[in-house]
């Protein structure tokens, strides 16, 4: 068969909702942007345990550690799960955390911003999270089998992790003056970073009509901002704090909130690496690559002494 | 990890029923592998007992023959029990 048939017949596939499973054939193109795209994402829920973990040892009482200590686990889960759908692409883990440490792959930049008070961990369980809900639904459709299995057991995961954000807010909006400016100031230093996770604008987003077609999204950039703003706008409302944007309006017309321009300048700045603390999230994740390399080795030889044992005492036998 | 082999995990969610495939890890030996999958699939009481095997020990069917091997299966209507018209003044079988 041409490549040119075999490119029809895969989108035709596609197109029937079928999944597309590892050995399938695929064209180069597909597989080389889901690798960018799931690899990537594994990226950002391993560096996404960073400015969390920041604040496990200081979490305000046991209960918020044991919750924050699960949620922070769920995400080396996800790491996890998503690394193995990459894998089945035919990238290796070493060759993705290879990038990751070498600065080469990209991972969410929200992730390099700092985590200054507790209000810091709410809002991240309920922005950051939330966003990421809204982002990672639809991608349990995806086209690809592994990557929509994956999915799917991330975003069992997920739920928790937000009502664990607005949990920790809600209690700090009822408690003191001060708590509730605390939550104020998170809230205004994390919704802009937020709403630039769903990525440029539909217009500056070249290969978003390319994914859409291979159903690997299923909604735009924008759409999802869109879906998030709306969903998060009454949320805010029960909390009794401000978002900071003085253009979010409901658009009665439209039926959604009008919200302010993102400063994209900012979002390219930190995708550039020039964000508050890439340098220190990237020395952190090779820091913990570096000095677990003798846990490794040591397991390996492990594993070797135990495979020799058997060997020899069958032969013995 | 160059050296860890990768390996499928298979869990039991329930007593009495099929282990069933959830994902993959590599560890670097069968007992490991063990641990990280307790550790990674089953955190919310998602299985009761747990199989992993070496990834490279699973051989696959090809996609390619998927039309050889399942359509035959397609017109041997007579193997359901639908095919068999039964008297209507039958009203258990
Ligand atoms: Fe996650
Ligand atoms: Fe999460």
């Amino acid at each position: 068969m041409s490549t040119h048939s075999l490119e029809d017949r895969f989108q035709s596939r596609v197109d029937n909702e079928e999944k597309i499973e590892p050995r399938d054939w695929m064209p180069d193109a597909y597989r080389k942007t889901l690798v960018r795209q799931i690899s990537q994402h594994a990226h950002s829920e391993i560096v996404g345990m960073l400015p969390e973990g920041n604040w496990i040892t200081r979490a305000p009482s046991l209960k918020r550690k044991l919750a924050l200590l699960a949620k922070i686990q769920d995400e080396a889960g996800h790491g996890l799960y998503l690394y193995s759908a990459a894998e089945t692409l035919g990238v290796s883990r070493d060759e993705m955390l290879d990038q990751l440490h070498t600065g080469k792959a990209k991972y969410s930049s929200i992730f390099n911003y700092p985590t200054l008070t507790w209000a810091d961990i709410g809002a991240i369980g309920w922005l950051v999270d939330g966003a990421a809900i809204m982002n990672q639904v639809p991608l349990c459709r995806a086209s690809y089998g592994p990557y929509a299995r994956a999915m799917v057991r991330v975003c069992k995961e997920e739920s928790f992790h937000q009502r664990q954000g607005y949990d920790i807010l809600l209690t700090m909006c009822q408690g003191s003056e001060e708590q509730k400016e605390m939550v104020q100031d998170a809230v205004n230093r994390w919704w802009w970073p937020s709403l630039m996770m769903f990525g440029p604008n539909d217009d500056a987003s070249p290969n978003s009509a390319q994914s859409l077609k291979w159903k690997i999204k299923r909604f735009s950039n924008d759409e999802l901002r869109q879906k998030f703003v709306d969903a998060t706008v009454p949320q805010a409302e029960i909390l009794g704090i401000q978002l900071p944007d003085p253009l979010l309006q409901y658009n009665e017309a439209r039926g959604h909130y009008d919200f302010g321009p993102i400063d994209w300048e900012e979002f390219f700045q930190v995708v550039a690496g020039n964000g508050p603390c890439n340098k220190e999230r990237l020395a952190a994740r090779v820091k913990a690559h570096e000095e677990g390399a003798w846990v490794r080795e040591a397991a390996t030889a492990y594993a070797e002494k135990q495979k020799n044992k058997v060997v020899s005492s069958a032969s013995v036998a | 990890m160059k050296d860890w082999p990768l390996y499928e995990v298979f869990i039991r969610s329930k007593n009495g029923l099929n282990h069933k495939h959830v994902g993959s890890l590599h560890a670097a030996d069968p007992q490991m592998a063990i641990q990280n999958a307790r550790d990674v699939y089953t955190r919310r009481n998602e299985g009761v007992s747990i199989w992993v095997v070496e990834a490279n020990h699973i051989t696959s069917s090809n996609p390619d023959d998927a039309e050889a091997l399942y359509d035959p299966a397609m017109d041997k209507i007579y193997r359901h029990p639908t095919f068999y018209e039964l008297p209507d003044a039958l009203k258990h079988m």
